[in-house]
C-alpha cells in the first residue's frame, strides 16, 4: 500500500507496520489532554504507578528501550547508572534535535505532547528521579508551544505535580528553551547550558552526567522518541514491545528520510528488521529515488555519519549491523543523494554546518574544522591543489586518530572499517565535521580528482572574518603593530 | 614512629614506613613510579620529570580540557588509548606512555592546528622568550605549518582594562584567563564570545575587565595575548634579571619574582608558595614597582636651610639629625623624643630602629602603626596560619574588607568558601567583597561588636557550625572611624563564642607585624599613636622621627595629627618620597626603596620570608637599618652590626620566637619559617556608648586597594584607579536625607561640616555611612575625633 499522510502532520507518513509512538497522528487534535485520555493516555502511568518503581524499571530493561538519541544505549541500564544515595536527581530530556536530516522529534512534540510527558513521568518514577527538565530546541517554536501549553493542562489534570493521581509520587517537570546551538544537543553541553553557561561539552570521563551531571547531581538525559515509547511499553507489556523488532533491536523507530526521494517524510519502522531497500524503495515508505535515478550515496543516522552507498541498502535498521559496516545508526535519518549530486559539493554542505556549529572549545575541532571546510570550498570552487586531497585526510587524522570508518565498496574493492573512530576532541561535532569529508573522498575520490583537473586559474579572495567591535568604554590603544 | 610494646623501638620497624593508603603505583613512560590518589596524570608525571605538554591546564585552576595538548597513551587495561592527562586520575597499574608515537602525532597535530591561525608575530610579542606556545612548538610542534589560508583577523590590541590589553589573534583559547577570572578572583567579567573559529575573549559591553586581580592573567596567558601596559615593549625575556622576594605592600607576604633590566625594575610576577599566595598576586601589588623607578623619588638627604629643605651629603644630614636629637634630649630628656612608623621597611630595618631608639636615645615612646591598625597585643593570641584559615571548617570574620586591604588573603578564603571546605561567619559594618561567599553575613553598626557576637551566640545553627571545632578569627580595623580597642573587643568575645579558636590578624601595612615583633613597640610607660599624637600637640614632644610614616595622610584623626606635626619642634623623616608629613621635617633622609634592599619581612602568620636586593638604591638613598647604625654611631652608641646578615642574625639571637630564623636556615626554607610571638594576648574592655541619635549616621571609614598612598599614587598605572572620597549610603537612606546618588550632601560631626558627592550603595548597612580612607578629594579624617569610640555624623541635603 501507499503511505498516508495528514494534512495536519506535515512530513509524517503512516506505513503499514506496528506503530507505537505515532498512533496518534492521525488525528487532527491529536496534540490535546482530551484526544490524548481518549487514546489510553495515561493509562501507561497508572499501569507503572500500580507497580513498585524496581518493578517498572525492570520492565524498562527487559524491553531494551534502545536509546534514539544517537548512541543506541539501552534506557534501563543508563538508569541504574545513578548513585542511588545522593539527591536530587535529574531527568534531562533532550529535545535539543538539530542533527542534520533528523526531525522526528519535533514531530513527536508537536503532535503528541503528552506522550512525551508521561514517558517522563514514568521515568522519573522508575528511576527514582525528582525533578524533570525538558530541554526543547530554540528554533522550534511551535513545539515549545504545544508542549507548554499540554504540560498546563497535565498540572491542572494533577498528572504532574505534588502527589501524582493520588499517590506519593512527585514530580516537577520544567520546560527550557534553548538558544539555537547544534552542539546542545550533547547531552553534557546541555546540562551547561541548562544550568545557564555556554554550551560547551564537558570532558568525559571524569565525571558522566550519570553521577556528576546537572548541577553536580546525578543526572538521566534521555532522548524525546526513547521515552515517548515509555506509555505504549506500560499499557500492552513488555511481551508486546518485545515481539515488534528483533530480540536485540525491539520495538519500532522514527525515521526521518531527505534528500532524493519521491516521498521524503518521517516514518515508523519496525527496528531490527526494515532493511534501507525497503524504506528507500518500497511503495509504503519513500517510493524510490526521485525520477527513478540511481542512488549514489546515502547517510545512514544523521548529518555526522559515515556514509553507505548502494552496497548496503540490504543491511537492516541494526545498530551492530551497521556498525560493522562502517557507519551508525545515530538520530535516526537517512539523507539520500541520486547519481545527479555533485559528492564534494555535498560533502562540503555538511562539513560547513560542523564547523561553524562547532563550539570553540576544543582545539581540533575549533582550528580543524574550518580548515577542511577552507580546503573543501577552495576544491569544489576549483582552487584545490593535488595535495589538498591528502591535507584532507592529514587534517583528519589529527581529530581522529587511525582508522576512520567507511563502508565497503564493491566497485573499489574497498573492505569495510567498522565503526566507531577514535577521537581527540572532547564530543563528536569536531569527527562528524571530517565524516563527510572522508566518507566523500574514499568512496568517491575521483569527484574530487576531477574537480582539481579542471582547476580554474582564476583566484577568487577568501572569505575573511570581520573584527567585532568593540565595547565603547575600552577603545583601542594606538600602539598598533 | 611505631614502639614496641615496651616502649622500646626496634630497628626493622622504624626501618620499615607504613604503607601510605593513599599511594598509587603506576608506570610512567616505562618507569614504575608511586603518586597519590586523586593525583592526575600530568601532575604525576611531572613530580618524576616526565614533562607532558600543555596550554589550558594550570595545577590552581579546575582542568577543562580545551587544549587537547597534552594527550598520552594511557592503558588502563583496556590497551592504550588517547587521553588528556590533566583530566584523566591516576589509577593502580595504569600505564602511561607520553613518548608514544599516537600520542606524539597528537601533540603535534594540535600544534600545527594552534598555530594555523595564531598571527607569529614573535619578533615584536613581548611573550617571545617565554612564551610556552613557543616554546612547547619548539619541543612537541612539527616544525613547520602546512596552512596556507588567511588566518583569522581581529583588531588588536584592544584594552580590556586600565592595565591589561588584549590582542585576540595571538588567543589560543585555552580559557586560563576567562577560568581564573570566574573561578579565582570571583569577577566573570571576561567570556567567550561567539562560537566555533570566530570564539573570542571579550568584556561585556560597556563593562571593563575591572578586577584586582587582572595582572595575574597576564601571567598565566599562554601565548602574548594579554599583556599588561607597564610591561609592554619594555624589555625581552632574555635581557632580564630577576630574583625571588616576598610582596611587602600587604601584610599577606606573596612570594613574587622580581625582574628588572639595565638597573631599573620592571616586573613582578608571582611565585607559587604553597602556604600562602598559590602564585597569584593583587594588581597593587603587581604594578606599583613604577612608584620605585618614579623621577619624584628622593635621591639624596635634605636639610632644612634657611626654612627650605635643601639637598645635602649623608655626613652633614646625619650630624644635623643627631644634632636634632641631642638638642631634644637635652631640652626635656629621651623620653620627649617619640618614633612613629617602621612597618613599611624590613625587619631588619625595624630591628635597628628599634635598638636605636630604645638602647641609644633611651626613649619609651615607639609605635609602628598611625592610630589605623588595631592594638599590638592583636599579635598576642594564638595565631592562625593562612592554611590553617583556609582549611577551617569555620571562619570568624571581624575584619575589615579583605578584598581591598588584603587581597590575596582573600582569595584564599574565597576559595576555601567556594570548595566548601569552610563556612565564613562574617561580621560587617559594610558588606565586603567576602560577604557573597560568607555563610552568615551579620551586619553590626560600630561600637557594637560585642553585642553583635554575643546575640549571634544564641543563634543555634551558629553554634552548631562552631561545635564542628577548628575555628580561625580574622580579625582587623574594620573601620578607622572607631577605636581600635573594639577589635581585641571582638576577637575576645569570639573566643567566647568559640573557645580554641585561632587568630589570624588582618593587619594591612607591609611589615607591620616584623615591626611589631622587632619591638617597634612602646617599652614600660611608652606612649602609642594617639598618645604621642596628643603629647605632641599639647607640646610635650621635643622631637618627632617619622620612620618611613606619613600621618598627614594615615592618621584617621587629620585635625590631631595636623595639630602633632605643628607641635613638634623638631622633626626627622626617613622616607622615599617627599610626602605631606616629610615635606615640613628639618631633615629629611632618603631612604631605598622596596626592591632596592635585602633583608627579612614578617607575613600577618608570623612567617618570616626574604625580601631581594635587585636594583641599586636611587641616588644616595640607602636602607633604614643603615641610617639607624649611623645614627647610633653619632649619638655615641653601637648597634653592633654591619650587615643585613649580622642583623638577621640579631633577631634570630634577641627576638623570642625568632630563633629558627637564622641567616642559613632562611636559605634553606622554601616557603619561610614561621616565627611564634612572644606578645601576651590582649585583654577586652568593652565601653557602653551612647544609643545612635536616629537623626545621625555612623561612620565607617575604611580603606580601598588604590588610595593615595605612594605606592599607588606614583605608579603611573595605578594612580587613577583611586575611587575617590564619596560618601555612600545605603539607597534607602540616601532617599531618607532627601537626597539623590550623585548629588551633593553636607555632613557634619562635632569636629566640623564637609561637602560630600553622596552615593547609593547598597553594601552600605542602613544607619551607617561609609567613606573610603585616604582618596583623592575631600579628607573624611578632618570628621573624625579618634579618642572616641564611634564617630556619628548629620547628613544633609542641599
Amino acid at each position: 500500500m501507499n503511505g498516508t499522510t495528514y494534512p495536519h502532520a506535515p512530513g509524517f507518513v503512516a506505513g503499514d507496520r506496528p506503530r507505537i509512538v505515532t498512533s496518534r497522528f492521525e488525528y487532527a487534535d491529536s496534540h490535546t489532554l482530551d484526544r490524548y485520555l481518549a487514546t489510553d493516555g495515561y493509562k501507561g502511568l497508572q499501569a507503572a504507578l500500580a507497580k513498585s518503581a524496581v518493578d517498572v524499571h525492570n520492565d524498562v530493561k527487559s524491553a531494551t528501550v534502545l536509546g534514539r538519541g544517537g548512541a543506541g544505549f539501552p534506557a534501563g541500564v543508563k538508569w541504574g547508572l545513578t548513585p542511588q544515595a545522593v539527591w536530587p536527581r535529574y531527568l534531562v530530556v533532550n529535545g535539543d534535535e538539530s542533527e542534520p536530516g533528523t526531525y522526528k522529534d519535533r514531530l513527536l512534540m508537536e503532535l503528541d505532547p503528552h506522550q512525551l510527558i508521561e514517558g517522563c513521568l514514568i521515568a522519573c518514577y522508575a528511576a527514582g528521579l525528582s525533578q524533570c527538565f525538558l530541554y526543547i530546541r530554540g528554533e522550534m517554536a511551535f513545539a515549545q508551544e504545544r508542549v507548554a501549553t499540554a504540560l498546563n493542562e497535565a498540572y491542572a489534570a494533577g498528572y504532574i505535580g505534588k502527589n501524582v493521581l493520588g499517590t506519593d509520587f512527585s514530580v516537577d517537570i520544567v520546560l527550557h528553551w534553548g538558544a539555537g546551538a547544534y552542539v546542545v544537543g550533547e547531552e553534557t553541553a546541555l546540562i551547561e547550558s541548562l544550568e545557564g553557561n555556554r554550551g560547551m561539552p564537558r570532558q568525559k570521563p571524569p565525571y558522566f552526567p550519570a553521577a556528576i551531571g546537572l548541577y553536580g547531581k546525578p543526572t538521566i538525559v534521555n532522548n524525546v522518541e526513547t521515552l515517548a515509547n515509555l506509555p505504549w511499553l506500560m499499557v500492552n507489556g513488555v511481551e508486546a514491545y518485545t515481539a515488534i523488532g528483533t530480540p536485540t533491536s525491539p520495538g519500532t523507530r522514527m525515521v526521518a528520510v531527505s534528500g532524493h526521494v519521491k516521498r521524503p517524510g518521517v516514518y515508523e519502522i519496525v527496528n531490527g528488521t526494515t532493511t534501507f531497500r525497503e524504506l528507500l524503495y518500497d511503495e509504503e515508505f519513500c517510493g524510490g529515488i526521485r525520477d527513478d535515478n540511481m542512488l549514489k550515496a546515502f547517510v545512514p543516522g544523521g548529518g555526522s555519519a559515515p556514509w553507505f552507498v548502494p552496497d548496503q541498502l540490504d543491511l537492516p535498521f541494526e545498530n551492530k549491523l551497521v556498525s560493522a559496516a562502517g557507519s551508525m545508526l545515530g538520530s535516526g535519518a537517512v539523507i539520500v543523494m541520486d547519481d545527479t549530486t555533485d559528492i564534494p559539493a555535498a560533502a562540503l554542505t555538511l562539513t560547513r554546518f560542523y564547523a561553524h556549529e562547532s563550539c570553540g572549545k576544543c582545539v581540533p575541532c575549533r582550528e580543524g574544522g574550518t580548515w577542511l571546510e577552507r580546503i573543501m570550498r577552495r576544491i569544489v570552487d576549483g582552487h584545490g591543489t593535488p595535495r589538498d586531497l591528502d591535507q584532507l585526510i592529514e587534517v583528519g587524522e589529527t581529530i581522529c586518530p587511525g582508522d576512520f570508518p567507511h563502508a565497503a565498496s564493491e566497485r573499489l574493492g574497498l573492505d569495510a572499517v567498522p565503526f566507531p573512530y577514535k577521537m581527540t576532541t572532547i564530543c563528536f561535532v569536531g569527527p562528524s565535521a571530517y565524516a563527510p569529508v572522508h566518507s566523500a573522498l574514499t568512496l568517491f575520490r575521483d569527484e574530487f580528482e576531477a574537480k582539481i583537473v579542471q582547476r580554474n586559474l582564476i583566484p577568487v579572495s577568501i572569505p575573511v572574518s570581520i573584527p567585532v567591535s568593540i565595547p565603547a568604554s575600552v577603545g583601542a590603544t594606538d600602539d598598533h603593530h | 614512629m611505631t614502639t614496641t610494646e615496651n616502649g622500646a623501638q626496634t630497628p626493622a620497624e622504624t626501618a620499615a614506613a607504613p604503607p601510605d593508603p593513599n599511594a598509587v603505583s603506576l608506570t610512567i613512560n616505562g618507569r614504575r613510579v608511586t603518586a597519590r590518589k586523586g593525583d592526575l596524570v600530568i601532575a604525576a608525571a611531572q613530580r618524576v620529570g616526565e614533562y607532558i605538554p600543555r596550554f589550558c591546564y594550570h595545577e590552581r585552576m579546575a582542568s577543562v580540557g580545551m587544549c587537547r595538548m597534552c594527550l598520552v597513551d594511557i592503558d588502563t587495561g583496556r590497551g592504550p588509548a588517547l587521553q588528556i592527562s590533566c583530566m584523566a586520575t591516576v589509577a593502580p597499574d595504569m600505564v602511561v606512555n607520553t613518548q608514544s608515537p599516537a600520542a606524539l602525532k597528537a601533540q603535534e597535530g594540535i600544534v600545527e592546528l594552534l598555530l594555523a591561525n595564531h598571527p607569529l608575530d614573535c619578533p615584536v610579542c613581548d611573550k617571545g622568550g617565554e612564551c610556552p606556545l613557543q616554546d612547547q612548538s619548539f619541543s612537541h610542534g612539527p616544525g613547520e605549518s602546512r596552512y596556507i589560508e588567511e588566518k583569522r583577523h581581529f583588531e588588536k590590541p584592544i584594552a580590556i582594562s586600565d592595565l591589561v590589553l588584549l590582542d585576540r589573534e595571538r588567543c589560543i583559547l585555552c580559557d586560563r584567563c576567562t577560568r581564573f577570572a570566574d573561578e579565582v578572583a570571583g569577577d566573570a567579567l571576561i567570556h567567550f564570545i561567539s562560537r566555533g573559529n570566530d570564539t573570542q575573549v571579550m568584556t561585556f559591553p560597556d563593562e571593563p575587565f575591572s578586577s584586582y586581580f587582572s595582572g595575574n592573567t597576564v601571567q598565566i596567558c599562554p601565548v602574548g595575548a594579554l599583556t599588561a601596559t607597564s610591561y609592554r615593549f619594555k624589555a625581552r625575556p632574555w635581557d632580564l634579571d630577576q630574583s625571588e622576594s616576598t610582596c611587602t605592600t600587604c601584610s599577606v607576604g606573596c612570594r613574587t619574582v622580581v625582574q628588572s633590566s639595565h638597573d631599573q625594575l620592571l616586573r613582578y610576577q608571582g611565585v607559587d608558595s604553597d602556604p600562602v599566595n598559590w602564585s597569584w598576586l593583587c594588581d597593587r601589588g603587581r604594578f606599583n614597582f613604577e612608584a620605585v623607578n618614579s623621577d619624584e623619588r628622593l635621591g639624596a638627604p635634605l636639610v632644612r636651610v634657611d626654612d627650605e629643605l635643601q639637598p645635602t651629603s649623608w655626613n652633614a644630614a646625619l650630624a644635623r639629625a643627631a644634632e636634632l636629637i641631642s638638642e631634644a634630649k637635652a631640652a626635656a630628656g629621651p623620653g620627649s623624643i617619640a618614633v612613629l612608623g617602621g612597618a613599611r621597611g624590613t625587619n631588619e630595618d625595624a630591628y635597628a630602629w628599634a635598638r636605636l631608639a630604645k638602647d641609644v636615645i633611651g626613649t619609651p615612646h615607639v609605635y609602628p602603626q598611625m592610630g589605623d591598625g588595631a592594638l599590638i597585643n592583636l599579635l598576642g593570641f594564638d595565631r592562625a596560619t593562612i592554611d590553617e584559615a583556609a582549611n577551617a571548617p569555620t571562619i570568624i570574620l571581624i575584619a575589615p574588607d579583605l578584598k581591598e586591604e588584603l587581597p590575596v588573603l582573600y582569595l584564599r578564603l574565597r576559595d576555601a568558601a567556594q570548595k566548601r571546605r569552610s563556612r565564613i561567619i562574617e561580621f560587617a559594618q559594610k558588606r565586603s567583597g567576602l560577604s557573597g561567599q560568607a555563610w552568615r553575613t551579620i551586619e553590626y553598626e560600630a561600637g557594637n561588636i560585642t553585642h553583635a557576637i554575643n546575640a549571634a551566640a544564641n543563634d543555634p545553627a551558629i553554634a552548631t557550625q562552631i561545635a564542628k571545632g577548628n575555628v580561625v578569627v580574622v580579625a582587623g580595623r574594620a573601620n578607622l572611624a572607631e577605636h581600635p580597642r573594639e577589635v581585641t573587643n571582638g576577637v575576645v568575645a569570639a573566643l567566647q563564642l568559640a573557645p580554641g579558636a585561632k587568630v589570624l590578624p588582618a593587619l594591612r601595612r607591609g611589615n607591620i607585624v616584623g615591626a611589631i615583633e622587632m619591638g617597634l613597640t612602646p617599652e614600660e610607660g611608652g606612649m602609642q599613636a594617639l598618645e604621642i599624637a596628643k603629647a605632641a600637640a599639647a607640646g610635650n614632644i621635643e622631637c618627632l622621627v617619622l620612620l618611613g610614616c606619613d600621618p598627614l595622610a594615615d592618621f584617621p584623626d587629620t585635625d590631631l595629627a595636623r595639630r602633632m606635626m605643628a607641635g613638634a619642634p623638631r622633626i626627622i623623616a626617613i622616607d622615599t618620597f617627599l610626602t605631606k608629613s616629610s615635606s615640613p621635617a628639618d631633615v629629611v633622609l632618603a631612604a631605598a626603596a622596596y626592591g632596592e634592599k635585602s633583608g627579612t619581612t614578617t607575613n600577618i602568620e608570623g612567617r618570616v620570608q626574604t625580601v631581594c636586593e635587585k636594583v641599586t638604591p636611587r641616588g644616595t638613598s640607602r636602607p633604614d637599618w643603615m641610617i639607624a647604625v649611623e645614627l647610633a654611631e653619632l649619638l655615641g652608641g653601637d648597634l653592633g652590626v654591619t650587615s643585613v646578615d649580622d642583623l638577621t642574625n640579631a633577631i634570630a639571637a634577641n627576638i623570642d620566637g625568632f630563633g629558627g630564623a637564622t641567616v642559613a636556615a632562611l636559605r634553606a626554607a622554601r616557603d619561610g619559617i614561621v616565627c611564634k610571638s612572644s606578645l601576651p594576648a590582649a585583654t577586652a574592655r568593652v565601653v557602653e556608648i551612647d544609643v545612635r541619635n536616629s537623626y545621625d549616621y555612623r561612620l565607617v571609614v575604611s580603606r580601598k586597594l588604590y588610595d593615595n598612598a605612594v605606592g599607588t599614587a606614583k605608579s603611573p598605572s595605578l594612580a587613577h584607579l583611586a575611587v575617590g572620597s564619596h560618601l555612600h549610603l545605603h539607597p534607602l537612606d540616601v532617599e531618607r536625607v532627601g537626597s539623590a546618588d550623585g548629588a551633593d550632601v553636607k555632613v557634619t560631626s562635632k569636629r566640623a561640616s564637609m561637602v560630600f558627592k553622596v552615593v547609593a550603595d547598597e553594601t552600605v548597612v542602613r544607619g551607617s555611612a561609609w567613606v573610603p580612607f585616604n582618596q583623592p578629594g575631600p579628607s573624611i579624617g578632618e570628621l573624625i575625633d579618634s579618642s572616641d569610640v564611634v564617630t556619628d555624623v548629620r547628613v544633609e541635603s542641599f
